[in-house]
């Protein structure tokens, strides 16, 4: 983009691969190209990489090896999470329960599970975006067999009490409990190992590594059905051959990750505070959508009195990336639902903007920001009766 | 020591080209695809390149191909997409005996949901007979899915004059064929097949893992098998594989341009392979049809002995080969391929796969037909059964 300063905010939606994750993939694509179910030494050389990534992976996380399994990445993860449990444990009942701000590969999951017959309760969430304990209680009966919640919102940042929740469905026995980390992984600290957690839900490309892998964790034990049959590769829950390189990428940029996590945290919650603190100090009318503690990389805000998109596409010409909500559902039209849930007006929804952090960004990065966004909200301001 | 890897049907190396290719979308071009400002229109263009590639490689409309994690999700998707969005007009599913596990597996698991499933025997070269396909319509027949060459024997399927018999029926039966093995081979199009869905692997034309394609015929009614985001036009969910995606392009577009090269040299040192193993070994059986068969591929049973000794053994000389499908190469079970064309248990153990690719020479054929039949003999020697002479 020539000489225009470049700054990328859109870290949630997806990031630039770190140099050790290519490394990685680059070995095992090239080198180490071997079919991993294939008993001749170039197999044997891809099965190790997979093995070791898979060990690493769940040395990060404090579960067992054998307690990941790799998929194509987030959705693939999630569909597999929510559509397996229910498929297996609709012996048990066929009630479901999920928040209304999960992101569309849990909730497009819930709806077609509706259609099938499944019954659905969709949690609400308060004006922050956290959902209420109390109601989950209530929510959940004998006949439950799933909750899927996520920990980190993708467009709020709100972290949900998964802990807590965690509590309260164990005492269920026939429940199990999904979390969707995609956005808390490498971000947060995770307790996956935690006592009532069955099923998680990781992707790679939110963590500077490579898109087309993620994987789910599952509990030791707890049996779900598979999306895919195949080879039996995964232990059988995932066919299809291993992406050899994707896995070896993954676990390059969870080492990072876990490595660098408080010095990142810290990094990212300085920019985001820094930027937060100057955007509702210095341009009127902004109204910050999410909690005030939420997760480090992510802040919403709305401009009000313009629309998203236009502000969007007003910041990019400066060479600023941002979002006008979750990547997935950008294409679609209609009003974010994260926000509606929390009972955000419409007004506040068409003028949001998600800013989405990394630890490379700069205070000069947040600082040019500022000044950008100041003034095309003003000059944007002049053409929007209000 | 030599190295030749003689397993191509199970992975291929990926071609430096593919690389290349690629790498810029990992680091400097790294946007989400669905994201709406210049990285991510950028990414979403460079799809639509790879799809153009992927497309014209298999005769079809880029809109009628999408991307997929690789051949498995590929056919899992073809075949529970037709079955699930169908059902009303039908629960009948014809396939063979000799399909991929992810095609065998996917029509085992639609019985346990209710679908009834015929899986057509095949004669002793690995071929089914169009009559039999036709024979096994019913009112009830929703799909046909039959693969376009077997991974194991290199048997290429009649799939041409199905797909015209199936045309002649009075009812639509949707026709899926697993091209995992043929795409890049041999000519894949799929106006020429008859087909309405196809299913295409990149690491098994010398791009990366973790992509493939499923080619979807205009107007098919399937359902969507991963949902979420609003990807590949609402049919696939799912944050865009770009680097993958563009790998597969570039191995595509590739393939297609050196497809008669790479068939002829392939075709020449596989003769060369059969004709020189069946020369200088004594009871060994050749798998699969003897012309009608992928340009890569041998396979042979050489009787008495395990197929496990004699991986283990050429893996010591530095050749990589396979005893059949890679994914089932750690089970015990004999391969059902080469027990449906009829071989007893007992040779259908000694089965060796050598698949060949770009980067094999003359000289690696002679390596192996030097070294081969030193191995065989000895694991004959320490076989009870061998009868062994002048004893």
């Amino acid at each position: 983009m020539g000489e225009i300063k470049e700054v990328y905010l859109d870290n949630s939606a997806t990031t630039k691969v770190a140099k050790e994750a290519v490394d990685a993939m680059v070995q095992a694509l090239t080198i180490d190209f071997g079919n991993p179910s294939s008993l001749h030494r170039k197999g044997i050389e891809a099965e190790r990489i997979v093995s070791k990534s898979r060990e690493a992976l769940a040395s990060f996380l404090g579960v067992k090896a054998r307690e990941i399994y790799f998929t194509s990445g987030g959705t693939e993860s999630n569909n597999l999470a929510v559509k397996g449990t229910a498929y297996a444990r609709k012996r048990y009942g066929k009630h479901l329960i999920t928040t209304a701000i999960e992101h569309p590969s849990v909730l497009d999951v819930f709806k077609r599970l509706e259609e099938e017959g499944f019954s659905v309760t969709y949690l609400g969430v308060d004006y922050s975006g956290h959902i209420n304990l109390e109601e989950l209680e209530r929510a959940l009966k004998p006949d439950t067999i799933l909750v899927s919640i996520m920990y980190v919102n993708n467009e709020v940042g709100s972290i949900q009490p998964i802990e807590a929740a965690a509590e309260i469905i164990a005492k269920n026995k026939n429940t199990l409990f999904h979390v969707d980390a995609v956005q808390a992984f490498g971000k947060i600290p995770l307790i996956p190992h935690l006592k009532g957690i069955h099923l998680m839900s990781l992707s790679a490309h939110k963590i500077y590594g490579p898109k087309g892998v993620g994987a789910l964790y599952v509990r030791d034990r707890i049996k779900i059905m598979p999306l895919f049959n195949g080879g039996g590769q995964e232990a059988g829950l995932r066919s299809g051959t291993e992406n050899v390189p994707g896995i070896a990428g993954f676990s390059a940029a969870s080492e990072l990750a876990f490595k660098n996590m408080a010095a990142w945290q810290a990094r990212m919650r300085e920019l985001k505070e820094r930027l937060k603190d100057r955007i509702l100090a210095e341009i009127p009318d902004t109204v910050v959508n999410g909690p005030d503690n939420g997760a480090p990389h992510i802040l919403n805000i709305s401009f009000l009195g313009t629309r998203a998109e236009v502000l969007l596409h007003a910041l990019e010409s400066h060479g600023i990336y941002v979002s006008t909500g979750s990547a997935c559902s950008s294409h679609k039209k209609g009003r974010s639902h994260v926000l509606a849930a929390m009972g955000k007006t419409a007004e506040e929804i068409d003028s949001a903007l998600r800013f989405s952090f990394s630890p490379l960004l700069s205070q000069e990065d947040i600082d040019y920001t500022v000044e950008v966004l100041t003034k095309e909200v003003t000059e944007l301001r002049k053409f929007i009766r209000r | 020591m030599k190295r030749i890897y003689m397993d191509h049907a199970g992975t291929t190396p990926m071609r430096k080209e593919v690389l290349e290719a690629m790498l810029p979308y990992f680091t400097e071009k790294f946007g989400n695809a669905s994201t709406v400002y210049s990285y991510g229109r950028e990414a979403k263009a460079t799809i639509e390149e790879a799809r153009e590639k992927v497309a014209r490689l298999v005769g079809a409309d880029p809109r009628e191909i999408f991307f997929t994690s690789g051949g498995t999700e590929s056919d899992n998707w073809a075949i529970r997409g037709i079955a699930h969005a169908n059902k009303d007009k039908g629960n009948h599913i014809i396939t063979t005996s000799i399909e991929h596990h992810a095609v065998l597996h996917t029509c085992e698991d639609l019985e346990k949901e209710g679908f009834k499933v015929t899986y057509l025997p095949v004669d002793r070269y690995g071929l089914v007979k169009v009559e039999d396909v036709i024979n096994a319509i019913t009112d009830e027949t929703i799909l046909v899915t039959i693969m376009h060459a077997n991974n194991e024997i290199g048997t290429i399927e009649p799939i041409s004059e199905i797909g015209q018999a199936l045309k002649k029926l009075d009812r639509k039966v949707y026709f899926h064929t697993d091209a995992v093995q043929t795409v890049g081979k041999i000519p894949v199009k799929v106006d020429e097949l008859g087909v309405d869905l196809l299913s295409i692997s990149a690491h098994k034309i010398y791009g990366p893992k973790g992509v493939g394609a499923l080619y979807i015929r205009k107007g098919t009614r399937i359902k969507p098998f991963m949902t979420g985001g609003a990807q590949e036009n609402k049919r696939r969910a799912g944050t865009e594989n770009v680097p993958g995606i563009v790998g597969l392009g570039k191995a595509a577009e590739l393939a297609e341009r050196e497809l008669e090269d790479h068939y002829k040299k392939l075709s020449h040192l596989r003769d060369k392979l059969i004709k020189g193993i069946m020369e200088k070994i004594p009871h060994v059986i050749l798998n699969g049809h003897p012309t009608q068969r992928l340009p890569h591929n041998v396979n042979l049973c050489f009787e008495y002995i395990e197929g496990e000794s004699l991986l283990l053994n050429l893996d010591m000389k530095g050749i990589c080969a396979s005893s059949g499908s890679a994914c089932t190469s750690g089970s015990l079970e004999p391969s059902h391929v080469l027990l449906a064309i009829g071989l007893p248990h007992e040779i259908a153990h000694g089965s060796l796969r050598l698949t060949l690719g770009r980067d094999n020479t003359e000289e690696d054929v002679d390596y192996v037909l030097e070294v081969l039949p030193g191995i065989v003999e000895k694991l004959r020697q320490m076989s009870p059964l061998f009868p062994k002479e002048g004893r």
